[in-house]
């Protein structure tokens, strides 16, 4: 699934990076807290989250995340969008809820890049 | 740094201050940007950035001031952080997963899930942490370039 396609099924605005959305997004993962980021994502993940401080970019960048796409209509500051752009790291924004999101996005096929933990020990 | 002394290939120390959570991830971002003109390997690279810009929380979340160091070698890349702030009373058990004495400010900025030093040592191949409560805490990690069992820099 490429962003473009993400964009489209999930109705969302692009707010920066609109010439990087033919990137293939391989899977996802999604997290309010920059510590699951940081700890549990995948190399080449789109990021689903509700969280726009600039540290969301500097995580995403730390841990090589192809992309960022805010949930619930989310939009991140001027501050949190230059840091973007100059990390070329396409952000979107979507109304859907969280779990929306994500639903939506799995039915069509994208999977999880989370590496799994085990119950209770997350 | 004992006998890898004559073999650091670069150095450089930055200043962390306590609290400053709109800087937070910058000083891992320059890390990151050193270590990609250095031509470190990508894997690395991440690596080194998800510790770097762990280590930098801690000490932004609970401390009031600290140091980080990145040392380059021709074999290991090694990362040292002193800081003064609240110190860690049972390292043991701030080392387990999921334990976290974060207040909510920390929460609202992302962090605090009790992650952050099992993510260190999960991205690292050397760590080693100290500290002396109400005094601060030194941490320090080492991540090869390519792994070289026979080569333990602590040794």
């Amino acid at each position: 699934m490429t962003l473009k396609e993400v964009k489209e099924i999930l109705n969302a605005e692009v707010i920066s990076g609109n010439h990087d959305l033919e990137k293939e997004i391989k899977c996802a993962f999604a997290a309010e807290l920059l510590s699951d980021v940081l700890a549990l994502s995948q190399e080449g993940a789109l990021l689903i989250t509700g969280f726009t401080h600039p540290q969301v970019v500097y995580a995403a960048d730390a841990a090589n995340l192809c992309a960022v796409l805010f949930v619930r209509g989310r939009w991140p500051n001027e501050a949190t969008q230059q840091l973007a752009i100059q990390k070329k790291i396409p952000l979107l924004s979507t109304s859907y809820m969280m779990f929306e999101t994500c639903g939506i996005l799995y039915e069509y096929g994208l999977k999880t890049c989370a590496l799994t933990v085990e119950n209770g020990q997350d | 740094m004992d006998k890898t002394d004559h073999n650091i290939l670069f150095h450089k120390m930055f200043h962390i201050e306590g609290g400053n959570f709109t800087s937070a991830g910058l000083i891992s971002d320059q890390v990151k940007k050193i270590l990609k003109e250095a031509g470190i390997p990508k894997k690395v690279i991440r690596r080194a950035s998800i510790a770097t810009f762990e280590a930098e929380m801690n000490v932004i979340c609970y401390a009031t001031q600290g140091d980080l160091s990145l040392f380059i070698t021709p074999l290991f890349l090694k990362i040292v952080v002193d800081d003064e702030g609240h110190g860690i009373p049972d390292i043991h058990l701030a080392m387990s997963e999921g334990y976290s004495t974060a207040d909510e400010k920390i929460r609202e900025w992302g962090f605090g899930a009790g992650m952050g030093l099992p993510n260190i040592r999960r991205n690292t191949d050397e760590m080693v942490l100290t500290s002396t409560f109400r005094q601060g805490t030194h941490l320090e990690f080492v991540i090869y370039l390519e792994r070289q069992e026979t080569q333990l820099p602590f040794e």
